[in-house]
Formats: structure tokens, C-alpha cells, sequence
């Protein structure tokens, strides 16, 4: 159903991951998750250590946060993201990189699985793992269905169908083994489902290095599953709907199908939480652009709280044509428009476009052409939603679902007019969402 | 800092417009332009060239001077309007007669609707057949000079269907029931119907390009083979045949061309598929028992009319929901 074939572009693809030097000064955002922002519980003058838990969940929707790197707690207080929103955030000044003890930071595969359900759900929670696919929903609420729900499959997304990125397909190629552990961590949590790892199929090198993983492994009850390459494969219902057949009805969960979907780099994160005590502090990060140099192309194992603007220096300054500088991919990303914002854990990439790219046309007439209708993966049509927001007819926006919008982006990407049709129907879905919840309260 | 653009996702585009796609469809009807000019020459080429610039100029004027918002002008799509309109004319049509259809056309069903994308009703053949109203002697009038190529001595004053209209299944076979003679072209007739070969591989373009898809023409061609199928073996002495009816007039133009206008078309693929089921029904119905020897463009007129409802009736299936 739907979706559309931008050019993948994943330029960076044969770049092998790459340690990022320390910078001098980290700035740890506590609203680094889906949910509510952590709360701090250090204060400005104590020393730290890499891994040691620097905020706590603020709510049952949120999770740990440790310090990245050793150092003096500079202060606590609120600093512009990359959108220029104010979050608190933690200033830590880095002196040298002294561990908390009980981290195993050697690359020896560690096999064996704890026995115990809770405390592998414990480690998954206190290593503050969330998820690493955008959504950055904390893990161990999603491995921990509500009573009465069971899960079939578990879904591993490698999918990375949106253009540009390479840092799924680099951990695929380079640490698929502890992946595949993660996966078998997950589905031991789960009550033993079987697990289908998706993976596009422009990544055959993953795909073979996932299946000579998994052989080697010997797990039951996994697979590597080959999909076709179409965007957005990796959403999280078109996922369900491409392995299992199953669709998830309009406001559920995917629970509600029996399945859990966790990114391939939350696999890992889960494995290096609970085989390493690793707490979720490093992720990987593709900086790639269209004639960007191959020098200044590259997948970073970074830590969270390095600014932007530092990571861009050391992988060779901003590139002359970057009109428009992306955290994340093209479809969904969000342009940044302050650098001195810093790395969070679901942070994957930074993303130059030129002006000609991404610069948008003057919106024309709706020639209603249907190609939005045809892109739309949730069936939706979105020419006639944006009619329908322009004129505010809520009722007839929530008849025709603009609550089941997933903002993939591909209506407004194939529009031949420039009509910014996503612009308008995530304005109607907020209302329209807000109407809902307000009614659901009520009753 | 230097300055940084910021807007919200997503950030790359497919680089498709409006305007390519009006392109797409011009040069998709090259080829039946081509043999048309072939065929009847300077008078075919004078009367598109009349066509396409009044519907772009009157277009431009009305945008400019009337609604006073030069951005309602889209040249590429006021210039399909005329290429179309000029293929729905006989080659002898006067001058002053096409820039007429184009003033209708465009001004009437077009621009005083609001323009591109708001007109309930296509341009080009609304256009013909106001003129097909207004000059019946002039628009029925298929004596052609003859061209740059000559495949038979001379070109008649009656297309196949006028024959057929005019004296029925004894005067089509008087002329030997020249079926494959439409194939390339007609003995009489208009651009649009001169050569169903031209048009198919034109339309073949528009599918290739993704301009079109192929529902609309299909339920069209089905629908028009399964009605004349059926009055043929019932009665092959009165009625003609499905391969004639698929092959003459403005069926193929009418079909892949006009009946596939994205504004005047239904947006689901089962509302195309009803909608062409229509066209079909009224056209035969027209060419067996109308008074006009050729109902392409009355049949889609008429199912213009049932877009909206087509519109609000199918709508394509949503994820998640039964």
C-alpha cells in the first residue's frame, strides 16, 4: 500500500564506523526520550564517570540518563535543542575517561542469556535503553505488554529505508552478532516468540552478514526477512503489515497484532545493557550529503551530549552547498536550526542539503493528479484532507482519518504542485487527536 | 553563523510539477499530430497552431486582466486544452471558429470556474461541442485538402460513423466496411481520430510515464466491446461491430486522453472504473439510436457531471480499518 522511491542515495554506506574524540564540554539533554524529560540527580560541582546515572525518569512513559563521559558537573539548567527549544540539560566539563566499575567495555560476545524475565526488564530500564528507530520510546515499557496481550513475533526493524542513512546497515555489517543476542534478549522478555529480522533489500552485504551471524549463532525461531526497497518500509505498521499480513487497526497497537517492532541499533543497545551493563550512553550517526566529499563522509560512534557544531568540525567543517543542515534523513529528519544543540541517543544522522534540493517551490493548484492518494502508506487521502483543513471541517477530517497520519512525508514529496499538504494535515491531526482524547475522557 | 534554511519535514521532493506532466502529455499526442499534418497538411497545422495560442493567450488575458493573479496561468495546461480541441476539429474548420472554442473552452468551463483544477467539466471537448452546437455545417465538414502523404485518391466528405449514421449498415458496407483503413487513418475525420495506431502509442507513453493509469480507457473499451459485442451477433446486418466501434471517431482520443483528465476524472480507481463504464454506455447507446453519428464527447460531458459523487461515494482503502 502506498509509498514512494526516492533515490537512495546512501552514499556513505562502505564508510566503517569511526570512535569521535571526546570534546571538552558534553550538554546532556534530560528530554532525550519519548515522554516525560528526566530528573536530574547530580549537582553542579560533583564528579562523574562514564555510565554513572546522572537523572532519573520523570514518569512511568520515560527513562534513565547517564553521563557520557567523566568530568565536573558544570551546571544544570535550560539550553536550546536543535529546534531552539529550551530543555534542561546537564553541562558536564570532561576530564579524562575513567568508567563507572562493572562495565564491560571488551568486544568478547557475551552468549549467555540471563534466566530471569524481570531482571533482564530491570537492566533494560536502568540502562535507560530506548528506542532507536525515531520514536525513542522507552524499551522496557514496550518489551512489558499490558496483562491479557501476548506477543507472536518480535520485528526487528533494519529496514533503514529512509535515503542517506548507512548507520543500521554499518552495525548490520559490523557488530551483527551482538544484534542478534539483543534479538534473543528481546524475545526471552517477550515469552519466547519468534523473531523475523526485516531488512531492504538494497543492503545485501547486511543481509548476508546478518544471515551468517544467525547461522552461526544457531538461535531457534529467528530469520532475516528481505524486503523490498520502498519508503516508508521501516514504518512501524507497514513493517507489521510486510512480515506478518497483519494490520494494525486505526488507534491501536501493534501489540494489539502480536507484535513488537525494536530498531536493529535498539538491539544492540538492549544487548550491551544487559550482557555489558553498558548503559545506553553511544549510538551511531551518519553525516553524508549529496557531493559532499568521501573525506568528509563518515559513520560515527558518538556519544549523547556532544554539540553538533563539534561534530561537523571534526568530520571536516560544513560543506559549502549545506543549505539546509538535517538530524535524521530527508523524509523524516528535522532541520536544525541551532548547531550548538547537542547528540541524544536517538540521534542518526546529520544530514547536508543543498539549496536546490531541499528548497521549497511556490505551491500551485491541486490538479487532483491522485498522486499524494496513491503515496499515502496509511491509505489515506490527503488531498482531501487539506481541503478539508483549509475549511476546518473537523468532523469530516476525523471520517476520513487524518488521525491515522504516520507524517511519513510522502504525499508532500510526490505533490506536482508544492501544495505543502503534510504541513496542513499535521495541524488538523493535532486538533483532531486532541478532540478525540478530550471525548475519551468524558466518557 | 551563516544562514541556515528550516522547514518542516520532508525535506526532498520528487521533482515532478505540473508543468512536466502537461509535457508529458503534449508530447504524448505528437504522434497523432504528426500524422494528422501529414495527412491534411498546412490547413491541420494552421488550425492547431490557431488553437493552442488562443487558449494560452486567452488563458494569460483572463488571469492577467480579469482575476488581476497572474499565478492562475499555466500555459502548459491551457496549451493541452488546445491541442486537444484542435484534434477534435475537422482540418477545413475557419480560423475564427477555433479561437471561438478556445475562448469557450478556456473562458466558460475553465477560468470562470476559478481555473486549473476547479473546472467540473473538461475544457477541450465542452469547447467542441459548443461548437459542434453552434456550427453544425462547419464542424461536420470532413472534405480535407489533401496533405503531404496520399494513400487513396481523396478524401471524402464523411467520416465512417457519419457514414454509418447517415445510411446505416447498407452504405458502411458500400464502402467495403473499410475497417482497416482507421487503423492508420480514417477516410475523413478530425486529428484526434485520423490514426488509432498514433494515439495508442502516445498513450502508451502516458503509462510508461506514470502520467495516467489505465482504468478509465480500459472500462471504457470493455464496456464499448462487451454493448457493440453483443447488438453485433444479435444483429450484424443493423449494428456495427466491437472492433469498428474501438477503432473510429474519438474513441481512442476520447479514452486515453480526455476521459483520463486528472480534474474531470474520478480520484479512485473504482470511480474510474464506473465513470468509464458510463462513457461507454452513453456512447453506444448515441452512436446505435442517437442522432449524432459520434457521442465521445456527450457521453463524457455527461459523466463529468458524476465526478463529485463518483468522488464521494469510492474512496481508496485505509489502513487499519475494515
Amino acid at each position: 500500500m502506498g509509498g514512494v522511491h526516492p533515490n537512495d542515495s546512501k552514499l556513505a554506506r562502505e564508510c566503517r564506523i569511526e570512535t569521535l574524540p571526546l570534546p571538552p564540554v558534553v550538554y546532556v539533554s534530560m528530554a532525550q526520550h519519548l515522554g516525560a524529560p528526566a530528573k536530574p540527580v547530580v549537582t553542579v560541582g560533583d564528579f562523574v564517570k562514564v555510565g554513572q546515572v546522572i537523572a532519573e525518569p520523570g514518569g512511568f512513559i520515560s527513562a534513565y540518563v547517564h553521563s557520557p563521559v567523566s568530568g565536573t558537573v558544570k551546571s544544570i539548567g535550560p539550553r536550546k535543542d536543535l529546534a531552539g527549544n529550551f530543555q534542561t540539560h546537564v553541562e558536564i566539563a570532561v576530564e579524562g575517561d575513567v568508567w563507572m566499575d562493572g562495565i564491560d567495555r571488551s568486544d568478547k560476545l557475551v552468549k549467555e542469556i540471563p534466566e530471569d524475565r524481570e531482571e533482564i526488564l530491570k537492566k533494560i530500564q536502568m540502562g535507560g535503553v530506548v528506542g532507536l528507530g525515531g520514536a525513542t520510546f522507552p524499551a522496557h515499557v514496550k518489551l512489558n505488554p499490558p496483562a491479557g496481550k501476548v506477543a507472536e513475533c518480535l520485528i526487528l526493524n533494519g529496514t533503514e529505508c529512509e535515503p542517506f542513512l548507512t548507520s543500521d546497515h554499518r552495525i548490520m555489517l559490523e557488530r551483527p552478532r551482538e544484534i542478534l543476542v539483543g534479538a534473543a534478549i528481546m524475545q526471552k522478555v517477550l515469552g519466547g516468540c519468534r523473531c523475523v529480522v526485516g531488512i531492504e533489500e538494497n543492503k545485501p552485504e547486511a543481509i548476508a552478514a546478518m544471515r551468517a551471524a544467525l547461522s552461526e549463532l544457531g538461535f531457534p525461531d529467528m530469520s532475516v526477512q528481505v524486503l523490498k526497497k520502498k519508503y516508508p518500509q521501516g514504518g512501524e505498521k507497514q513493517l507489521i503489515d510486510a512480515v506478518m499480513h497483519r494490520q494494525v487497526r486505526s488507534g491501536g497497537l501493534p501489540i494489539d497484532v502480536g507484535a513488537v517492532v525494536q530498531n536493529v541499533g535498539t538491539s544492540l543497545a538492549v544487548y550491551e545493557a544487559v550482557q555489558k551493563n553498558k548503559p545506553l550512553i553511544t549510538n551511531v550517526l551518519t553525516v553524508t550529503g549529496d557531493d559532499v566529499p568521501v573525506s568528509m563522509q563518515h559513520n560515527y560512534l558518538f556519544r549523547i551530549g556532544m554539540p553538533l557544531s563539534y561534530i561537523i568540525g571534526v568530520a571536516g567543517g560544513r560543506p559549502q552547498q549545506a543549505a539546509k543542515i538535517i538530524s535524521g534523513g530527508p523524509m523524516m529528519g528535522k532541520a536544525i536550526s541551532n548547531l550548538e544543540a547537542t547528540t541524544v541517543k536517538g540521534t542518526s544522522a546529520i544530514l547536508y542539503l543543498s539549496e536546490d534540493q531541499t528548497r521549497r517551490q511556490e505551491a500551485g493548484y491541486c490538479i487532483r493528479c491522485g498522486r499524494c492518494a496513491d503515496a499515502c502508506p496509511m491509505g489515506l487521502e490527503p488531498f482531501l484532507l487539506y481541503r478539508l483543513t483549509r475549511v476546518a471541517d473537523l468532523d469530516g477530517l476525523e471520517k476520513n482519518a487524518v488521525q491515522d497520519c504516520i507524517e511519513c512525508g510522502c504525499c508532500l514529496y510526490s505533490c506536482p504542485a508544492n501544495i505543502p499538504l503534510l504541513d496542513y494535515i499535521r495541524q488538523s491531526k493535532g486538533q483532531v487527536l486532541g478532540i478525540i482524547r478530550s471525548r475519551n475522557v468524558k466518557k | 553563523m551563516e544562514k541556515m534554511l528550516v522547514s518542516p519535514s520532508p525535506h526532498i521532493h520528487a521533482k515532478r510539477s505540473t508543468t512536466s506532466i502537461m509535457v508529458d502529455v503534449i508530447i504524448a499526442l505528437m504522434p497523432a499530430v504528426i500524422v494528422s499534418i501529414l495527412f491534411y497538411g498546412w490547413s491541420e497545422l494552421m488550425i492547431l497552431a490557431v488553437s493552442v495560442v488562443s487558449c494560452v493567450l486567452i488563458e494569460w488575458l483572463i488571469a492577467k486582466f480579469l482575476f488581476k493573479r497572474a499565478e492562475l496561468f499555466t500555459p502548459s495546461a491551457a496549451a493541452v486544452t488546445g491541442l486537444l480541441l484542435a484534434m477534435n476539429l475537422p482540418s477545413t474548420t475557419p480560423w475564427w471558429i477555433a479561437v471561438i472554442g478556445a475562448l469557450f473552452a478556456i473562458g466558460v468551463v475553465k477560468m470562470s470556474f476559478g481555473g486549473l483544477g476547479q473546472n467540473l467539466f473538461n475544457p477541450a471537448i465542452a469547447g467542441r461541442v459548443f461548437l459542434l452546437i453552434s456550427f453544425p455545417q462547419q464542424m461536420t465538414d470532413w472534405t480535407a485538402a489533401p496533405g503531404f502523404i496520399h494513400t487513396t485518391d481523396a478524401i471524402s466528405g464523411a467520416t465512417l460513423l457519419g457514414v454509418y449514421g447517415e445510411g446505416g449498415m447498407e452504405a458502411l458496407q458500400a464502402l467495403g466496411y473499410p475497417l482497416d483503413t482507421s487503423l492508420f487513418f480514417d477516410i475523413g475525420g478530425s486529428a484526434g481520430e485520423i490514426s488509432s495506431i498514433a494515439l495508442l502509442v502516445g498513450f502508451a507513453y502516458l503509462l510508461i510515464r506514470k502520467v495516467v493509469k489505465p482504468w478509465i480507457p480500459l472500462s471504457i473499451f470493455g464496456t464499448v466491446a462487451l454493448i457493440s459485442g453483443i447488438f453485433y451477433l444479435a444483429d450484424p446486418m443493423t449494428f456495427t461491430g466491437p472492433a469498428f466501434n474501438l477503432l473510429t471517431g474519438g474513441m481512442i482520443l476520447g479514452s486515453c486522453f480526455m476521459a483520463t483528465d486528472y480534474v474531470t476524472s474520478p480520484m479512485s480507481t473504482w470511480g474510474g472504473v464506473i465513470f468509464g463504464v458510463g462513457i461507454g454506455l452513453i456512447v453506444m447507446m448515441i452512436r446505435y439510436f442517437g442522432s449524432y453519428p459520434e457521442g465521445m464527447s456527450f457521453a463524457i460531458l455527461i459523466m463529468n457531471c458524476f465526478v463529485p459523487l463518483l468522488n464521494m461515494a469510492f474512496h481508496q482503502k485505509k489502513y487499519g480499518r475494515a
